[in-house]
């Protein structure tokens, strides 16, 4: 859990500098309010809440909502997430290790579909101490007060295509708008938390995948679909369908793949059914991402498969050592 | 030679250096030997002596019945003091009848059979036969009677006999001296059985992290063309007969069969050497080597200990326990047992005596699991042990059974991996134990049904041919009264 954490850190640490001190407060209040909400729902359980914490998996889901989050979300954002997240997605099921759905992307997800406007004010990136960025009193007041600035609000790099899509301009035009490939890798763009900077999240998935922590199915299989779908339908019509590179580098692909996708606990448990988890959150992030009310995908995409986890367990357990698939003992050698 | 991959398994820390560079040791007699008749799978052996008696070395004290079981000798001369029950050397603890033999310290053979004056030129059951004789059962641990392995060839057509030197299991280093400094004992143990099997190539499999054993069991086997050395990758559980099958030939043991059904037979290297002595020399087995090791074990090493000498004397020899000890196990760390006392005795299939310490045991209270698939991925029959606990958790065994816990070989490797320790194998322990008493009460239900269904049945058949001849009597009669005859 602690290698999880530290491998969010950097992409953490940036969307920090990038989005200033109201970023920083409410990172604060959502880690701390799924702390706490964790710890109420152990007491009411009579559970040792000393343990249940220190497990910090509540810290790891509050930290991940903190990342999905419109970077100068009001306070009570963080907080009522943190309720559906741990009281609704997590301990309705039963605590850790039995819920279905990814308790982060649940949270997100209800926020979304609650809030749509809160949730959808992006602001353009006021580095700190850059001439732009709030002082104290001014993120407080973002945070805990009055609310954002209309003067700064932008659009997320897939919210532009997609608007501008409904206004019957060409992809290929309005992704010449966006900021250029080496803001998009570096993540100077407006966007959630701790999604926007590829390079970032993709340090710390690789630090997962060389502790261990993680296998390459799911990273690969949720990326390479993505990329895959982007590719070969704006290879059929480039106007209306935005290219693979853009997909990967756009929205919450690498947190999702790395970070999102592979929670053990709502992912299959075999290989092959981890690549196939991972194929369907892909496509779906395409899909929903090119075709639904909704510019961003993937948080959508995590949870219909956390959905069919149980099935494709099913479905893909390895072959038992001397049974055919059927589970029949393997036939003897004819020349036996 | 070209190896095939085997699923799953993990790579425990091996700690085998604690004993394997110790040069095989004898260990005197200790003051007392307890031979429990039981040291094999089957039927226990048959007493044929009486306390008061005095027996020679090589004796004949107990003969096997039925048609799997071993017989047992005198590991030394002296007197039969009793026989009587004693805790066995099992976790239970049950008791279980033991012959008690006082070493008089002349360790005079009785006489021995003739060894095979060629036994590449004797009919093969000869061999068979002397091996039956000498009360070989499987050193591996395993304890199956050797000769009806050996008997294996005349029902199935073996093409291979496998030596099963991998030693899997961290800490034991016996298979490995023996073949070290017994190299050509148990190569000429392995063509003779071959030669039992009728079966043409000998494939001797070594873990490679012993090279020494590699080279000396090299070196022996190089006079021999039908006999090949090979090391195989040092993964837990490759000592699991099936899968060590699979690494070497490829073929895949179907379910509720054995090896010999595709054509393979696997022995240890200690029943090899064992068999050597039993044939070229008539000694029937009355030591074996063992290795006694463990971070509580002063000088762990590995002895070559006459059978029924307990424990407690075993490890005195070793320089005793460094009182610090958490666990005793008998066998190695993942598929031992839990000794019940330092009473019980070494028997034939006694590998190891391990006495760890609680860093080694490393027991951590379990957490929630967090389905991570660890288990999934180490799993070497290709159990989904995550789903399986989650069923045994909810008492759902059926559900258990057909997702094939009764499959599981009890390896350990997926709670070795496990992040939140959950005692996996134990679960799956207990619901192959509840199955099977389960299904044994199964079978005698379904037996006292069709008794009491085949009962009724005949009840109801002398019923109804009472009734037959009681109508029949009555039509008779009603006849005779119609014709008034009085008398009929």
């Amino acid at each position: 859990m602690l290698t999880v954490l530290l491998a969010l850190t950097p992409a953490t640490v940036f969307g920090w500098w990038l989005f200033g001190l109201p970023a920083i407060l409410l990172f604060g209040v959502t880690v701390g309010a799924c702390v706490v909400v964790e710890a109420v729902c152990l007491v009411l359980q009579g559970r040792s809440v000393q343990i249940g914490i220190a497990d910090g998996s509540a810290i790891l889901t509050g930290w991940l909502l903190a990342m999905s989050l419109p970077p100068w979300a009001p306070w009570w954002t963080g907080a009522l997430g943190a309720v559906f997240a741990i009281a609704l997605a997590k301990h309705a099921f039963g605590g850790l290790g039995q819920n279905v759905f990814n308790p982060a992307m649940v949270a997100r997800v209800a926020l979304l579909v609650s809030f749509p406007v809160v949730m959808t004010a992006w602001v353009s990136p006021q580095p700190l101490f850059s001439p732009g960025a709030p002082a104290l009193g001014a993120a407080l007041d973002i945070t805990f007060g009055p609310g954002v600035p209309d003067a700064v609000t932008s659009a997320t790099t897939l919210g532009h295509v997609k608007t501008e899509l409904s206004r019957g301009i060409p992809v290929t035009q309005s992704v010449a708008e966006v900021p250029a490939l080496r803001d998009l890798v570096f993540g100077l763009r407006g966007g959630s938390l701790g999604e926007t900077s590829a390079i970032f999240v993709l340090a710390g998935g690789l630090l997962l995948l060389a502790r261990r922590i993680i296998s390459w199915h799911i990273p690969v299989a949720v990326l390479g679909s993505l990329f895959a779908m982007g590719t070969l339908f704006h290879a059929v019509n480039p106007a209306r369908f935005a290219d693979g590179s853009f997909h990967l580098l756009s929205g919450a692909s690498f947190l999702g793949a790395f970070f999102i996708a592979t929670d053990y606990v709502t992912s299959p448990v075999s290989k092959t059914g981890q690549l196939v988890f991972g194929i369907g959150c892909g496509v779906l992030a395409w899909v929903i991402r090119t075709f639904a009310g909704y510019p961003e995908g993937m948080a959508f995409a995590v949870l219909l498969m956390n959905a069919l986890t149980p099935i494709i367990d099913q479905y893909t357990r390895p072959r038992l050592f001397g049974r055919s698939r059927d589970g029949a003992p393997l036939p003897l050698r004819e020349d036996a | 030679m070209k190896l095939f991959p085997v699923r799953g398994g993990i790579h425990p820390d091996y700690r085998k250096s604690l004993s394997s560079n110790e040069a095989i040791v004898v260990m005197p007699m200790p003051r007392r030997l307890v031979l429990p008749l039981q040291q094999h799978i089957g039927a226990p052996a048959e007493v044929l002596v009486a306390a008061g008696e005095q027996v020679r070395k090589g004796q004949l004290l107990a003969r096997g019945q039925g048609p799997v079981s071993a017989p047992l000798h005198a590991p030394t001369s002296g007197v039969i003091e009793a026989i009587s029950q004693i805790p066995a050397p099992h976790p239970s603890g049950l008791p279980q009848t033991a012959i008690v033999l006082l070493p008089d310290g002349l360790d005079a053979w009785a006489p021995l059979p003739a060894p095979l004056a060629d036994p590449f030129e004797a009919p093969p059951e000869a061999i068979r036969e002397h091996v039956a004789q000498a009360g070989i059962v499987g050193m591996g641990g395993a304890a199956f009677p050797a000769a009806v392995k050996l008997g294996l060839g005349g029902q199935h057509r073996i093409d291979t006999l496998l030596i099963n030197g991998a030693e899997c299991e961290p800490y034991l280093t016996c298979d490995d001296r023996v073949m070290r400094e017994h190299a050509d004992d148990v190569v000429d143990g392995a063509r003779l059985m071959a030669r039992a099997l009728d079966a043409p190539c000998v494939i001797i499999a070594i873990e490679a992290n012993k090279p020494e054993a590699i080279d000396s069991i090299s070196h022996a086997a190089a006079k021999f063309a039908e006999v090949q050395v090979v090391a195989v990758p040092v993964q837990y559980p490759m000592g699991s007969e099936r899968h060590l099958v699979q690494a070497i030939t490829g073929r895949e043991t179907p379910a509720r069969r054995l090896t010999a059904d595709i054509g393979v037979v696997v022995h240890n290297p200690g029943t090899a050497r064992a068999v050597h002595e039993a044939v070229r020399h008539g000694r029937p087995l009355t030591h074996r080597v063992v290795t006694v090791s463990g971070g509580a074990v002063r000088h762990p090493r590995n002895v070559d200990v006459a059978l029924g000498t307990p424990v407690a004397d075993l490890l005195a020899f070793c320089g005793g326990l460094t009182g610090m000890e958490e666990q005793l196990v008998q066998g190695g760390p993942m598929m031992g047992q839990p000794l019940p006392s330092l009473d019980v005795p070494v028997v034939k299939g006694t590998s190891g005596i391990l006495a760890l310490t609680a860093e080694e045991v490393a027991e951590q209270p379990a957490s929630p699991c967090i389905r991570c698939g660890s288990c999934v991925s180490v799993c070497p029959c290709g159990l989904v042990p995550v789903e399986l606990a989650a069923y045994i958790r909810k008492d759902r065994l059926e559900d258990a059974a057909k997702l094939g816990v009764q499959d599981c070989l009890s390896c350990g490797s997926c709670a070795w991996v496990c992040p939140s320790h959950i005692p996996l194998v134990q679960y799956f322990n207990y619901a192959k134990g509840r199955l099977n008493a389960d299904a044994a009460v199964q079978r005698k239900n379904d037996r006292t049904r069709t008794l009491a269904e085949a009962r009724t049945l005949r009840l109801e058949k002398a019923e109804a041919a009472k009734r037959a001849a009681a109508a029949v009597r009555q039509a008779a009669a009603t006849a005779n009264a119609a014709t008034g005859d009085i008398n009929a």
